[in-house]
C-alpha cells in the first residue's frame, strides 16, 4: 500500500522533469545538426547530444533503502571515489587505464546517484530519467541481479553502456546478457566452482546440505551452480528453502531445515536477509550443529552479525582488502579509499570503482564516446595487466570480466589484527578455470547499432 | 517438509510470530477504531521504539531499560505528533489522514538513517534467555518463548485498559458512536491523545522486544506495517480481539504454508484476507 503511494509521487514528479526537459529543448536552435560536429559518427543512444559539452554524464543506480541498502551505499562510495580518481588524474586509474589523463577524453566526468530500492521497476525508472534528462553516456550500479537483468535490457533498448556493480545470478551475463552491459564481478557459476573443491576438502565428501535461498535469479543460480559442484563429489542436497527477498523473519524455514536432518548450512542469503537469517539460525540452535557456507558472501556481513558467528565459516567475495598485502595495486585502492571514507572496503566499493576505471579504459581505448566503437574496445580481448585483482580480461563473447575470485574463512575474533579484520583469504582463484562456455547460459548479445 | 515433528514446530512457531503480528495490529486497530484514523506511520513507530531501545542498550547494557525506553519514548512521540499534526485531521478525507501520517513514516524513516544509517543495528537478548530451550517436540529458541510470554502480557494489558477502565469505556464508546460521547460532555480531546500514545506505544514496545529477532534498519517496520494491515482487515477493523484473532490467523498461515512452499506464505495470506473480504467484509470480528 505505501509502495504504491511512494510510486505515484515519483511519477508526477518525472513527469514534471520530463516537461521542463522538453521545455528546455524547444529553446535550441532548430536545423543545426548536434551530431555535425561529431567527427563520422551518427547519433546513436545519447552520443554525440551527451558529450557535446566539457562533461560527461555518469548515472549511479544504487541500492539506498531497504534490504540491500549497505551493500548499495558502499558501492556507491567506490563509484566515486573512482569519478574523482579520473577527474584529478590519479595513479591509481592510470594503472589500470594508461591512457587516461584527466576525465574521460578530456571530458570531465559527472554523476547523479538515485535509489532503486532493489527494485528492478524503481531501477529502471531512475535510469531512464539519467537518460533522458541527463543525457548519462553510462549508468552504473546493482546489488539484486534482478535490477541488473533488468538494467541490462534497458540499456541495449537505450544504447547506453550499462555496468552491473554486485550482480551474483548466472543470468546477468547469460541468458539476460546484452551488448550493452559487462560484468566485472564474480557470480554464481564461478564462486561455487571456486568454492567447492575448498569445501569438499575442509568439510569431506559425505555431507548432506540445507539450502537457504532468496527466491529470484540471483538464489535460483547459485543453488543451480553450488549443488552441481557440491554434488557431483558426493554431497547431498536434503532441501531447499526458498525466501521472498527481505523477509524478516526465517522461522519456519529454519523449522524446516532443523527438521530435515542436513549437516550443512548453504546460505545463500544476501545483505540485510544474510544479517537476520544467520542471526535467527543461531537463535534457533543451527549453528551448533550445522556447518555454515556462504557461497556468495555479502559486503559488511561479519561486521553486522560479529566475528563470534562469522569464525570458521567459508566463503566467496569479489575482493577482500587484505589482498594489499600481496597485491601493490590493491593495496593503493584499500588505501585510497579508507583514507577518504574511514573504513576499508567492501567488495561493493571494489566492484564499483573497477568498473568506472575499466570504462574509462574502454573509451579511451575506443577514443570516442560513440557506444559501438565504445564496446568494440571491450571486447578487444587485451589483457588488463595491473588491475587490482592482478590480470584481468573481458571475454567477447558475453562481457563477462575473467577475474580471480577469493575463497575467505572467518576469523575467530582473538585472532583479528583490526576492527576490519574479519576474514583470511583462503585462496585467489585464478579466472579462467571457473568459468563455464561462454554460451552455457544462453548468452546472446545482440546488436551494437 | 510434511512431517508430524515439523508440523507440530510450525504449527507453534505460527502461534509466537502471530502473537507479535497481533500487538501491533492491535495498536493500529484501536487508534483507526477510536480516532478514524488509519496510522500510516505505524511501521515507522515500530522501527522508532528499536532505535530508542538500542540507544538505551548502548547507554546501559539493559536490556530491560531498553524495553522500557523504547516503548516510552514512542509513547511520547505519538503524542506529540497527535497534539502537533494528526489531530487537525480528524475531520479532513480519509485521503489527507493517510497522506499525512505516510509522510509522517517517511520523515522519520529518514531521519532515523540520517542520524544511524543504513546498516542493520542489533541488540542481544538478555544472557538468561539466550539460549534454546527443549519442548520436547522441538527445540526452540528461549528468547521467542520470552517474547511470546511478554505480548501475552502486553496484551493482557491492554485488555485490562479497554474493558476494564473508565479510559477504555470511553474509548470502546467512542468506537460505536463518537459524536454521541462527545454529546455527553467527556474529554474527546484529551481521550484522542491517550489513544493515540497508547496505540504508538504498543508500536514501539513491539519495536523493541522484536529487535534482537530482527535486526533494526530504517525500514524494518515497512513489511510490518503490510502484514498488519491484512491482520486489521481479517481481524476486523477496529476491533481488538479481531486483532488478536488476526494476528495468530496470519502467524498461523504463514508458518503452515512455509512447512509446504516458503514462496507461497505471503500469498497464502493476502488469499486469506481476499476470502474474508468476500465472505465477510466486515472482517472476522467487525461489527460494521
Amino acid at each position: 500500500m505505501g509502495t504504491d503511494l511512494n510510486k505515484g509521487g515519483l511519477t508526477r514528479r518525472a513527469a514534471l522533469l520530463r516537461g521542463a526537459s522538453l521545455a528546455g529543448g524547444a529553446i535550441l536552435p532548430i536545423g543545426l545538426p548536434t551530431w555535425a560536429f561529431a567527427a563520422d559518427y551518427p547519433p546513436l543512444g545519447n552520443f554525440p547530444e551527451g558529450v557535446a559539452g566539457s562533461t560527461v554524464f555518469v548515472g549511479i543506480d544504487v541500492p539506498l533503502t531497504g534490504t540491500y541498502a549497505d551493500a548499495g551505499a558502499d558501492e556507491q562510495k567506490g563509484i566515486e571515489l573512482a569519478i574523482e580518481h579520473l577527474n584529478g588524474g590519479n595513479d591509481l586509474i592510470k594503472k589500470i587505464s594508461p591512457k587516461t589523463t584527466k576525465g574521460v577524453l578530456g571530458k570531465e566526468v559527472k554523476s547523479g546517484a538515485a535509489d532503486e530500492q532493489a527494485k528492478a521497476n524503481v531501477a529502471v525508472q531512475n535510469a531512464t530519467q539519467f537518460i533522458t534528462d541527463k543525457k548519462a553516456m553510462v549508468v552504473i550500479g546493482s546489488v539484486s541481479s534482478a535490477t541488473a537483468v533488468a538494467l541490462n535490457h534497458l540499456a541495449q533498448d537505450k544504447k547506453v553502456i550499462y555496468l552491473p556493480g554486485i550482480s551474483g545470478s548466472n543470468d546477468t551475463t547469460g541468458k539476460d546478457c546484452t551488448r550493452y552491459s559487462f560484468r566485472a564481478c564474480h557470480y554464481a557459476y564461478s564462486a561455487s566452482a571456486a568454492i567447492a573443491p575448498v569445501l569438499l576438502k575442509a568439510l569431506g565428501k559425505d555431507r548432506k546440505a540445507a539450502y537457504l535461498t532468496p527466491d529470484y535469479t540471483y538464489g535460483h543460480t547459485v543453488y543451480d551452480s553450488m549443488t552441481k559442484f557440491t554434488e557431483a563429489a558426493g554431497w547431498k542436497t536434503i532441501t531447499n528453502q526458498l525466501a521472498p527477498l527481505g523477509a524478516p523473519d526465517y522461522s519456519a524455514l529454519l523449522l524446516n531445515i532443523a527438521n530435515s536432518g542436513a549437516d550443512v548450512l548453504v546460505n545463500i542469503g544476501f545483505g540485510n536477509d544474510a544479517v537476520n537469517s544467520i542471526k535467527q539460525a543461531k537463535q534457533f540452535g543451527l549453528l551448533d550443529k550445522m556447518t555454515l557456507v556462504m557461497p556468495y558472501l555479502s559486503p559488511f556481513l561479519a561486521k553486522q552479525v560479529g566475528a563470534d558467528l562469522m569464525a570458521g565459516v567459508y566463503g566467496t567475495t569479489e575482493f577482500w582488502w587484505t589482498y594489499g598485502e600481496k597485491d601493490a595495486t590493491a593495496k593503493q585502492f584499500a588505501d585510497a579509499f579508507k583514507a577518504k571514507y574511514g573504513y576499508n572496503p567492501e567488495w561493493g566499493a571494489h566492484a564499483g570503482y573497477l568498473q568506472i576505471a575499466l570504462w574509462a579504459r574502454a573509451v579511451e581505448t575506443a577514443g570516442t564516446f560513440y557506444p559501438p566503437e565504445v564496446i568494440k574496445a571491450y571486447e578487444n580481448g587485451e589483457h588488463i595487466k595491473d588491475s587490482t585483482l592482478g590480470e584481468v580480461w573481458w571475454r567477447p563473447q558475453d562481457h563477462q570480466l575473467v577475474r580471480p575470485v577469493f575463497v575467505v574463512k572467518g576469523k575467530k575474533q582473538a585472532d583479528m589484527k583490526g576492527p576490519d579484520d574479519y576474514y583470511d583469504i583462503v585462496e585467489v582463484v585464478p579466472g579462467e578455470g571457473i568459468m563455464q562456455a561462454p554460451d552455457a547460459f544462453g548468452c546472446k548479445l545482440g546488436e551494437a547499432t | 517438509m510434511l512431517n508430524w515433528a515439523n508440523f507440530s514446530s510450525q504449527l507453534f512457531n505460527g502461534l509466537v510470530s502471530g502473537a507479535l503480528l497481533a500487538l501491533i495490529s492491535a495498536g493500529l486497530t484501536i487508534i483507526y477504531g477510536t480516532l478514524g484514523v488509519l496510522n500510516l506511520a505505524h511501521g515507522a513507530l515500530f522501527m522508532l521504539g528499536g532505535y530508542a531501545g538500542f540507544v538505551a542498550f548502548q547507554e546501559t547494557d539493559s536490556f530491560v531499560v531498553a524495553v522500557i525506553a523504547g516503548a516510552v519514548f514512542v509513547g511520547i512521540v505519538g503524542i506529540v505528533l497527535e497534539r502537533t499534526i494528526v489531530r487537525f485531521f480528524y475531520d479532513r478525507p480519509d485521503e489527507d489522514q493517510i497522506l499525512v501520517t505516510f509522510g509522517l513514516g517517511i520523515v522519520l524513516v529518514e531521519l532515523v538513517r540520517f542520524g544511524f544509517g543504513s546498516l542493520s543495528q542489533s541488540i542481544s537478548p538478555p544472557a538468561w534467555a539466550a539460549g534454546v530451550t527443549s519442548l520436547g517436540f522441538m527445540l526452540y529458541p528461549t528468547y521467542r518463548l520470552l517474547v511470546f510470554a511478554i505480548v501475552a502480557a502486553a496484551l493482557g494489558g491492554l485488555y485490562l485498559l479497554l474493558y476494564r477502565t473508565r479510559l477504555g469505556l470511553v474509548v470502546r464508546a467512542g468506537i460505536e458512536d463518537a459524536t454521541m460521547v462527545d454529546a455527553l460532555g467527556i474529554n474527546v480531546q484529551r481521550t484522542f491523545m491517550t489513544v493515540f500514545g497508547i496505540g504508538a506505544m504498543a508500536a514501539g514496545f513491539a519495536g523493541i522486544i522484536n529487535a534482537p529477532i530482527i535486526s533494526i534498519t530504517p525500514n524494518v517496520g515497512d513489511d510490518i506495517l503490510i502484514e498488519c494491515f491484512v491482520v486489521v482487515v481479517i481481524g476486523g477493523v477496529g476491533s481488538f480481539p479481531g486483532a488478536i484473532v488476526g494476528g495468530l490467523v496470519a502467524g498461523e498461515i504463514m508458518s503452515l504454508t512455509s512447512m509446504i512452499d516458503p514462496s507461497y506464505s505471503a500469498v497464502m495470506l493476502f488469499a486469506a484476507m481476499a476470502l474474508v473480504l468476500a465472505l465477510r467484509p466486515q472482517g472476522l470480528f467487525g461489527t460494521r
